[in-house]
């Protein structure tokens, strides 16, 4: 393997005339890590990725690579010498070869001996478990197949850096599950440093060390899963990761107590409670004390699985609604329900949506009433969602 | 330290040369002609010291240039519609269906192509005569049909394919026939490529020479056929009026060029055969 | 296929092959009818035997393939590292591609008389030539094998570059990427990888250009030494049609240029299928 430490991304701008695809990207890079850039399409990720390998030239910025200067977008190194490998979302497997003359191409350039290049593509393709089909044509195997002999095709060269270009989304359900185990399973054995690019967050908390979140060519957070799952920086982050139920309103009361703070909400879906871990010195609770001080405006994000049916009657933080469609799932109901009257946002204005899942299903139309708990409530300013 | 990226420019420099070189001699073989047709007396130096129109009116006294581009626009005209009628369905048929025998018919159909004008031409000039079509402007619009068909067919598959089955389907679900499918979808659908196929094969068919030849004569003669006749015959008239006339065929086809890459790009222009 | 379809595909295609049986099967036949019969009208061999023994007949075999081979391979030469270049677009691409073109517009006539001035000895090519000091005296650009071979390969480059960058525009993108991200330059990408697929493209390119300059004739006469090394068979053809009258030999002639083209293309065939084995189509999805 090669020895490296660090590749570090400084600043890395993309801009097409007047329209900027990737915005002061800056990330450090681990040895053995492995990162996804998440987002929806057309939030630079791809974009970013292309930046990296060299395939596309930056606009400003640096690329280094342990003290190796790739990229300033003056002068850079061109992509066929960077010793780094990509997967395609569309494979890319050379049609007219074999699945054995694909995953020696790039062995053959570098002018190893036969056997040697014998050796390390059998290696290669019994590790994608694809034993027996080195003298298959691509167009004779399935979507699941020709991405993983485009994946050994990578790996017998040993790359200082994999690059994967949301290789799973051409495949189908149950095949994009086994090939993100058998993903998983590669990089653990092999380390090797890896940027994955994908939309989809169960694919990105699966997989990755660090997540980078990426909305039209800004970073808006980089963490672990767990951080990016449960504690998303921006109203955006959250709902991508599965955060609904942003209500707005304003802070009515603010209570510093150690590291929590106690806020009491106005929104549109009635009087909130909600309680947040943030430490005093994050920059978080300073926002969010500010916006108490000006009296603006902020929203809320709930997750549905932490909203649960109780009995009527009060307690903290009480939404009554009424079922208006349900959606069974197995284990659990989807519930998009309507806040009753009562308390909730000026006259006129339509119910404030709910939404909900819970173990024991409601019928549509049913009334009903939820709570949740104090700690479940992020809260944010609402300028931050325009950013 | 940073390795510097390779230049690039030598592809470039190489590309520009060629181009302009190539440019250079299309341009140079045009202007000499055009130039010629205009001037007198011009046999050395670099510019024509006399300019004058009687070469093209010479030509024009010369033959009826009325009726060579009446009938040269008549007979291509024709051939480019009634070639249509034809390739359209066929090449319809070929580019949706599989069965079996097509890809011996679909070679029977490019054999006009491939074989010489002469292993055919003059048997079918022999079919002229004896159905006495010989020296009649329909003889020169059936006969310059056999190479026009092929190519059209061609041409028109690959932007048949183009469109997707499930738009005829789409159509058929929503009540069409198969003749409203044809006039409602397909067509304005594949109007690129028809206008592709139809102007390419304008300008082949201006330019065909080799069939209209066998069975001119009297009133059906394409302008091809007559500059051909006056550039054999070296001596019996002035080049320059030979000149006048190439141009005034240059023209043509070149108007009819315009026209087309108006409508089609060169690259759509293309036929991508597997 | 259903029924009701395949009626529907019969109809289709009845127009085309009523065409093609009347106004070329037909006829085709008749002429090798009319190869194989003598004047009086009985089944002969004559007409071939007539043309393989008389040696200026053969030689205008070696003499037009001569002309045609290397020009075709020139002009599909010259058009692959073109339409190379030009595949992911260009700046000025429209206006570069229609002057490449061009050519197709001018007929032979027109080139011929160009050619004639100017590249003459004293048109302009020469007169730049020897301005530049590159030449001492003019070049003889005209009425030799050059002239010919210049005339028909201007004509047929604009066919094999248009369909050629049309090939090589349909060749996925990715796969560029993906050789370079696996260490190759542009020049073993272009090797390995692009020109592999363009070979159906190449080979087909190939054989309507050889066709196209193998047929050629008033080329030869008009720019070439007709009587003498520039003697094609198709001027062979025509001399016996048109000249000696004799129909039947005529179209032996026409017959053995067919033969010739159809062995040519049945050899670029086949190397075509020698170089790619690999499946079916190239591009996307």
């Amino acid at each position: 393997m090669k020895d490296f430490r660090r590749i570090s991304v400084r600043h890395l701008t993309k801009s097409y005339g007047d329209k900027t695809a990737v915005d002061d990207f800056s990330l450090e890079l681990g040895e053995g890590e492995f990162v996804t850039f998440l987002g929806p399409s057309g939030c630079g990720k791809s974009t970013a990725l292309n930046c990296i390998t060299g395939l596309v030239p930056i606009s400003s910025g640096e690329l280094w690579i342990d003290g190796e200067l790739l990229d300033d977008g003056k002068r850079s190194v061109p992509p066929e010498r960077r010793e780094f490998g990509m997967v395609f979302q569309n494979y890319a497997l050379f049609p007219h070869l074999t699945v054995k003359e694909n995953v020696a191409f790039g062995l053959k350039l570098r002018k190893l001996s036969r056997a040697e290049v014998d050796r390390r593509v059998a290696d290669a393709v019994r590790l994608v478990h694809l034993d027996g089909y080195e003298r298959k044509f691509p167009s004779q195997m399935s979507g699941g197949e020709q991405q993983r002999v485009a994946i050994a095709r990578c790996i017998v060269l040993e790359p200082r850096l994999l690059l994967l270009d949301e290789p799973l989304s051409n495949l189908d359900a149950k095949l994009r599950i086994e090939l993100r185990y058998e993903l998983k399973a590669l990089h653990e054995r092999l380390k090797v440093t890896t940027i994955y690019v994908t939309h989809d967050q169960t694919e990105a908390l699966a997989l990755s060390d660090r997540i980078v979140v990426l909305r039209l060519g800004r970073i808006q957070q980089i963490g672990t899963p767990e951080a990016i799952y449960s504690d998303p920086a921006n109203p955006f982050v959250a709902d991508f990761v599965g955060f609904k139920n942003a209500w707005r309103g304003e802070i009515a009361a603010l209570a510093e107590a150690g590291e929590r703070l106690r806020l009491e909400l106005e929104t549109r879906a009635g009087r909130l409670e909600a309680e947040l871990a943030y430490p005093a010195g994050d920059p978080r609770r300073a926002g969010l004390v500010e916006a108490f001080e000006r009296g603006s405006p902020v929203v809320t994000a709930v997750r549905p699985e932490d909203i649960s049916l109780v009995p009527s009657g009060a307690g903290r933080n009480s939404l009554r609604c009424t079922a208006r469609l349900v959606e069974y799932q197995g284990h659990s109901c989807q519930v998009s329900a309507g806040l009753e009257a009562e308390g909730a946002g000026a006259p006129g204005d339509s119910p404030e949506r709910v939404d909900l899942r819970t173990a024991a299903c409601v019928a549509a139309g049913e009334s009903f009433t939820a709570r949740v708990e104090p700690g479940k409530v992020l809260v944010f300013p609402l300028g931050e969602a325009a950013r | 330290m940073i390795a510097v990226s390779i230049e690039r420019r030598l592809p470039r420099i190489l590309f520009a040369a060629v181009i302009a070189g190539y440019i250079a001699i299309v341009l140079g073989i045009i202007l000499t002609v055009v130039l010629n047709s205009v001037s007198k007396g011009w046999y050395s130096g670099v510019l024509p010291r006399t300019f004058t129109a009687e070469w093209y009116k010479y030509a024009a006294a010369d033959h009826d240039i009325g009726t060579l581009i009446a009938v040269t626009f008549v007979v291509a005209l024709a051939d480019v519609l009634v070639g249509l009628l034809i390739a359209f369905p066929a090449a319809y048929a070929l580019a949706r269906s599989e069965f079996r025998g097509k890809a011996f018919l679909l070679s029977l159909f490019l054999l006009p192509m491939i074989v010489p004008p002469m292993a055919y031409g003059i048997p079918l000039a022999m079919l002229c005569y004896k159905l006495r079509l010989a020296g009649k402007v329909a003889g020169t619009v059936i006969v310059n049909l056999v190479p026009i068909v092929p190519f059209m067919i061609l041409v028109l598959m690959p932007f048949i394919e183009q469109v997707g089955t499930n738009l005829e389907s789409a159509a058929k679900m929503l009540g069409a026939g198969r003749a409203t499918i044809f006039r409602k979808v397909l067509i304005p659908l594949t109007a690129p490529g028809i206008l592709t196929a139809g102007i390419l094969s304008l300008v082949k068919s201006i330019s065909m020479f080799d069939l209209t030849y066998l069975i001119a004569g009297g009133r059906n003669q394409t302008i091809v056929v007559a500059l051909f006749s006056d550039a054999y015959a070296a001596g019996a008239r002035p080049p320059q009026s030979v000149d006048a006339l190439a141009v005034v065929y240059f023209l043509i086809s070149m108007t009819c060029l315009c026209i087309s890459l108006r409508t089609v790009s060169p690259t759509q222009m293309v036929f991508k055969l597997k | 296929m259903s029924g009701a379809r395949g009626s529907g595909t019969a109809l289709l295609l009845f127009p085309a092959i009523l065409f093609v049986a009347l106004l070329f099967v037909y006829p085709f036949g008749y002429g090798l009818f009319t190869s194989l019969t003598g004047a009086d009208g009985g089944f002969t061999l004559g007409n071939y035997a007539r043309f393989f023994s008389t040696p200026r007949e053969v030689r205008t075999i070696w003499t037009t393939l001569g002309i045609a081979l290397p020009v075709t391979l020139l002009a599909v030469g010259l058009a692959v590292p073109l339409a190379y270049h030009m595949r992911r677009g260009i700046a000025g691409e429209r206006i570069i591609s229609f002057f490449l073109i061009v050519p197709v517009t001018l007929g032979t006539v027109l080139v011929s008389e160009g050619m004639l001035s100017f590249m003459g000895p004293n048109g302009w090519l020469n007169q730049l030539l020897m301005a530049l000091g590159l030449v001492s005296k003019p070049v003889q650009f005209t009425h030799n094998y050059a002239g010919v071979a210049i005339s028909v390969g201007l004509q047929g480059f604009p066919y094999a570059f248009l369909m050629l960058l049309g090939y090589v525009s349909g060749i996925d993108p990715d796969l560029e990427k993906a050789s370079q991200m696996l260490g190759a330059t542009k020049w073993q990408t272009f090797w390995k990888i692009l020109f592999p697929l363009m070979v159906p493209g190449i080979a087909i390119a190939f054989c309507l250009n050889f066709v196209m300059a193998f047929s050629v004739y008033p080329s030869a006469v008009l720019l070439g030494q007709p009587s003498g090394p520039q003697r094609v068979i198709a001027l062979a053809a025509y001399q016996m049609a048109f000249e000696k009258f004799n129909f039947n030999a005529a179209s032996a002639i026409a017959m053995i240029m067919a033969a010739i083209e159809l062995l040519v293309i049945a050899a670029v065939l086949a190397w075509r299928n020698g170089m790619y084995r690999g499946a079916s189509i190239v591009g996307k999805g």
